[in-house]
């Protein structure tokens, strides 16, 4: 139910209006599989396209430190948690749906298609 | 969805050796059931509804494994968090939070969310291997829970990757070769509510909760063990003050040792009645009788008894209370404090409709255990049983004669039966369990009730076949041999009674006897007095007799004397004379 409410929450905002704080973005992957490659891809993609130089991407192999995998509550991989602006998102998937992470992030509808 | 798991999965069998390597559970009975616990090294499922305590099996099963065999585990928990799973357990006396802290447990609380997540693409499940394998590795684990994964169900929109997912995991649970437990939501048709049944195929246990006339009772049955033997039936089991408790209706021999040992009753004639002994040690006895006629009394003799020889009592009381039974005992002169205050005897009072009969069993074996009695008495057995049906109350007197007679402790159950029917239908069915059976009545009659007893059976002693009465005074129990004769079985003032007529009939006898004798006595002094006239008659015939011979001897002489003067005088001849005696008598010649 929250998504689509969400979303009807950000229309009616036509002028998004950046937030001034910077972004955290963490990235949790397992392994160097074409998923994981897809995901840290795509973010690193967004990143630049959008955040520019206000974003921090930390990418985390689960398989170097699986004690992180636990204190940070990671079930599926791979699992993006926007940590900064608070409240921290989740996103899990090789993100080829940027959607909802665009509304989260509050983003102009740029970064939507996947290559 | 469901075609990924038709697929065959061929998972990777390690050798099968000829017997199935087990991994003891160490739960109470379980192991038992199962023949030695779970499939070692593959994943076991444990179904059930809301309540029927799936977490507190694994979480037993991985306490055990920890403390008691060795075996370090890791719960993972989807459900409660690490505090939540600690508290609940600690209530049950697993010390988790030590075992944690030993490291030899680890707690992992998955937490997932659906509202705090949002699916972006495709995805798999590795966070969860990797913090499984991450746990296992850091311990070495042998041991491996997983509560319960169907939340994953309600989480994961992606159910397709979701059930490949699994898939893998149990697989790579059975690679690994850590014996797992993975609990699940009972379905309605089929036995999780997500077909995880599928998946992990090697055991499968059922647990339920049941009500039963307003008394709940859980149960556990062992759906599927691939490999190995297993007990199929539905087993009661219980959630005690330490874990699981499984109760197996009956241990699978019969095979407990007999005691040729015999002990005293405390009353010496239902000893005599006993073949002089009393009972068999280790036996069970049966005290049957209508309401009042004095079961408990018998109960508390026997108790006080084996009290007095140093063995310890424990004594199950289903309708009064201990002070109750103290207070209504001195009245006949039975001081059971003392014995208590010795630790010798142990009361145990609990009314029947507390819990279920289940409860009732586990209770007693723990009593039992904890104060090693050589006598138990149930009083009564039937109130028990009415908490529960027929067969189950006759399971549950079986098991717990199983129990006692394992650990050579004589049992005694009174039982009450209904007025009327001295052998109703419930007794019929427990008798054939019991030993000896002693019966208690009330004979009617007269204006007044009248207490007897008889043995109906007593395995391998002889023993009486006789009905005897007893009397309970203020100075205990008294047997008494009742009146038996022609006009049957008589107690209480008709025994007085018949004794005192019986009395009188000897009394008029024995006068009747002497009166005899005297008349005989009389009748002979008489006869001798006539004899003795008679014979001073004769006597005096005689006499006369003899002087009547004399004289005619005399005259005979004189006549002789006369006629040979005359013959001098005539001068004839001596031819002539002839005596008196030689005369021919006429009457003779005619007769």
């Amino acid at each position: 139910m929250k998504p689509p409410s969400r979303a009807v929450k950000a229309k009616k905002k036509p002028p998004p209006p950046r937030p001034a704080g910077k972004y955290i973005l963490r990235l949790f992957v397992a392994g160097a599989t074409a998923r994981s490659h897809q995901a840290v891809l795509r973010v690193r993609e967004l990143c630049a396209a959008e955040l520019h130089d206000k974003s921090t991407l930390e990418v985390i192999d689960i398989y170097q430190q699986p004690a992180l995998a636990r204190t940070n509550q990671i079930v599926a991989t791979p699992t993006l948690i926007i940590e900064q602006p608070k409240p921290a998102r989740r996103f899990i998937g090789n993100l080829t749906n940027l959607t909802g992470l665009a509304v989260e992030l509050n983003l102009s509808t740029k970064v939507q298609a996947a290559p | 969805m469901r075609k990924v798991s038709a697929k065959p999965s061929g998972p990777k069998r390690p050798l099968l050796s000829p017997l199935l390597p087990k991994c003891p559970t160490g739960i109470q009975g379980l192991d038992e059931i199962t023949g030695g616990g779970l499939p070692r090294g593959r994943p076991t499922l444990v179904c059930g509804g809301a309540g029927c305590g799936k977490t507190l099996l694994a979480a037993e099963f991985l306490v055990r494994g920890a403390a008691q065999h060795g075996e370090p585990g890791v719960f993972m928990a989807f459900e409660e968090t690490e505090k939540e799973l600690k508290a609940n357990v600690a209530s049950l006396g697993f010390g988790l939070d030590d075992l944690v802290r030993r490291g030899k447990i680890v707690v992992d609380y998955v937490h997932i969310e659906r509202s705090e997540f949002q699916e972006s693409g495709e995805y798999d499940l590795e966070g969860i291997f990797v913090r499984l394998g991450h746990a296992i590795d850091s311990i070495g684990a042998k041991r491996v829970v997983l509560d319960t994964l169907e939340v994953l169900f309600a989480s994961l929109p992606n159910e397709a990757t979701l059930r490949s997912e699994l898939r893998r995991l149990f697989r790579w649970l059975k690679d690994k070769g850590v014996t797992a437990v993975i609990t699940a939501e009972r379905g309605r048709e089929q036995l999780t509510r997500h077909g995880l049944e599928e998946y992990v195929s090697d055991c499968v246990i059922v647990l339920d909760h049941r009500v039963n006339d307003q008394i709940a009772t859980r149960h556990l049955r062992v759906v599927k063990y691939r490999g190995a033997m297993h007990g199929t039936n539905e087993f009661p089991f219980l959630i005690g003050d330490d874990g699981i408790g499984v109760l197996p209706i009956t241990s699978l021999s019969l095979n407990h040792k007999a005691s040729n040992e015999r002990i005293a009753t405390g009353i010496p004639r239902l000893d005599a009645m006993l073949g002089g002994k009393g009972f068999f040690r280790g036996s069970s006895i049966l005290i049957t009788g209508t309401p009042g006629t004095g079961k408990t009394i018998i109960s508390c003799n026997f108790a006080q008894a084996a009290a007095r020889r140093g063995e310890r009592v424990l004594y199950f009381s289903f309708e009064e209370s201990p002070d109750q039974i103290m207070r209504n005992m001195h009245s006949i002169g039975l001081r059971l404090e003392p014995l208590v205050k010795k630790g010798l005897l142990r009361f145990h009072s609990a009314r029947p409709s507390l819990y279920g009969l289940e409860m009732h069993l586990a209770t007693m074996f723990k009593e039992i255990a904890a104060f090693k009695p050589h006598v138990v008495i149930i009083d009564p057995i039937t109130s028990l049983m009415d908490s529960g049906s027929d067969s189950e109350g006759k399971a549950m007197v079986t098991r717990l004669i199983d129990y006692l007679k394992a650990g050579q402790v004589t049992s005694l159950f009174t039982s009450l039966t209904q007025g009327g029917h001295a052998l109703a239908q419930s007794e019929a069915a427990m008798s054939s369990l019991m030993d000896s059976w002693v019966l208690l009545q009330d004979f009617e009659g007269n204006g007044e009730r009248n207490r007897v007893l008889y043995v109906l059976k007593a395995r391998g002693m002889k023993h009486s076949n006789q009905i005897r009465e007893f009397l309970i005074s203020d100075r205990g129990i008294d047997v008494v041999d009742a009146y038996i004769g022609a006009s049957g079985v008589l107690t209480g003032s008709a025994r007085a009674a018949q004794n005192a007529l019986e009395k009188a009939a000897v009394l008029a006898g024995q006068q009747e006897a002497a009166q005899l004798k005297r008349e005989v006595e009389r009748k002979r002094k008489a006869l001798e007095r006539q004899i003795s006239d008679l014979r001073s008659d004769h006597e005096g015939e005689a006499l006369e007799l003899r002087r009547i011979a004399e004289q005619v001897g005399t005259r005979t002489l004189m006549l002789t004397t006369e006629r040979t003067a005359l013959g001098i005088l005539r001068q004839a001849d001596a031819k002539v004379v002839a005596s008196p005696q030689s005369k021919p008598r006429p009457g003779r010649k005619d007769g």
